[in-house]
């Protein structure tokens, strides 16, 4: 499997050569540690699968497979519109989508345009609901503070914090958010990783010619389409 | 701790234990950038907590300004140019 992955680097541009190749090596090294715990530990074996999931070169490949194809549909539906936020939720919403939906930050980012819609159409009622809805969590969190006073508003301010960070994870237990923060950092630095390979790709089209371009090979398909 | 709080809190399906929580702090701590290089042994849950919130915004607005000279660039191409990249990409 590793083959074909290093026949098309070589054939990537010079940009993301270097990148890639200490990517692997990091790759390689975290697929040993987790292989070992995932022997170990049943329940967070999940966590370590996405996590090298994230990690590898074919899951960046498709991600920025996929980010091209929605911005091309972006620049051809509106032309002019296009800002920096609507790129960043077409970014968002990719990687949502690459993530298959296991993860909850992933499925709040996909349902989040779809509430955007309904509110828009019914706010008065959508107000009511969410407001009965976000009664009993209240309650539990006060009596989690009542209990233990000392070591708790701190962890439970910080575990706030990170709840509104990452999509999805608003008001929920520590152990929940721990884990949807453990899977959302790799996806978030591969987002990173891939993203600026594209600016790369293109600023350094537009600079030196056309003539650059001709040698991303584009021309042959990608093997996971 | 947990233990006094699952008891009378928490219903059967979502109880936790310490050494869970301990376990994804931990797992968490091997995630960040800083903590790699030191690998201290003791990982307080507020300073992960912490430094994920930090690493974490940081991660967006690196995002942000990814995203905005992407547009940026999409936007400033030339139409000639645009179009190659169009038919490159399409293919």
């Amino acid at each position: 499997m590793l083959n074909p992955l290093t026949s098309n680097t070589e054939r990537m541009t010079t940009a993301r050569d270097s990148s890639l190749r200490r990517r692997k090596r990091k790759k390689m090294q975290r697929q040993s540690e987790s292989a070992e715990m995932i022997e170990t530990d049943k329940k967070l074996c999940k966590n370590d699968y996405q996590i090298t999931q994230w990690k590898s070169e074919a899951q960046q490949r498709v991600y920025s497979s996929k980010l091209l194809q929605a911005l091309r549909q972006i620049r051809f539906r509106n032309a002019q519109n296009s800002g920096a936020g609507t790129i960043r939720e077409t970014a968002d919403r990719v990687l949502a989508v690459t993530a298959k939906g296991r993860t909850r930050w992933s499925r709040a980012i996909l349902t989040n345009k779809l509430k955007l819609k309904f509110m828009k159409l019914n706010r008065k009622q959508r107000g009511l609901i969410a407001t009965s809805r976000m009664k009993k969590p209240k309650m539990k969190l006060n009596m989690n503070m009542n209990m233990k006073k000392k070591n708790l508003p701190e962890v439970q301010r910080k575990t706030r914090v990170l709840g509104g960070l990452v999509p999805g994870c608003q008001k929920q237990r520590l152990p929940v958010v721990l884990e949807e923060a453990t899977s959302y950092i790799p996806a978030l630095e591969m987002q990173v990783k891939a993203m600026a390979a594209l600016v790369e790709l293109l600023s350094g089209g537009s600079s030196s010619g056309t003539g650059d371009l001709s040698q991303l090979n584009f021309s042959r398909p990608p093997p996971w389409l | 701790m947990s233990s006094r709080r699952s008891r009378s809190r928490q219903s059967a399906p979502t109880m936790i234990s310490d050494d869970q929580i301990n376990d994804l702090v931990s797992k968490l701590h091997q995630l960040l950038p800083e903590m790699r290089n030191r690998c201290s042994d003791k990982v307080s849950a507020a300073r992960v907590l912490q430094e994920t919130c930090s690493y974490i915004r940081s991660l967006h607005r690196e995002v942000e300004d990814l995203s905005e000279r992407l547009s940026e660039l999409l936007d400033n191409t030339d139409s000639t140019q645009a179009s190659i990249i169009r038919s490159l990409l399409m293919q």
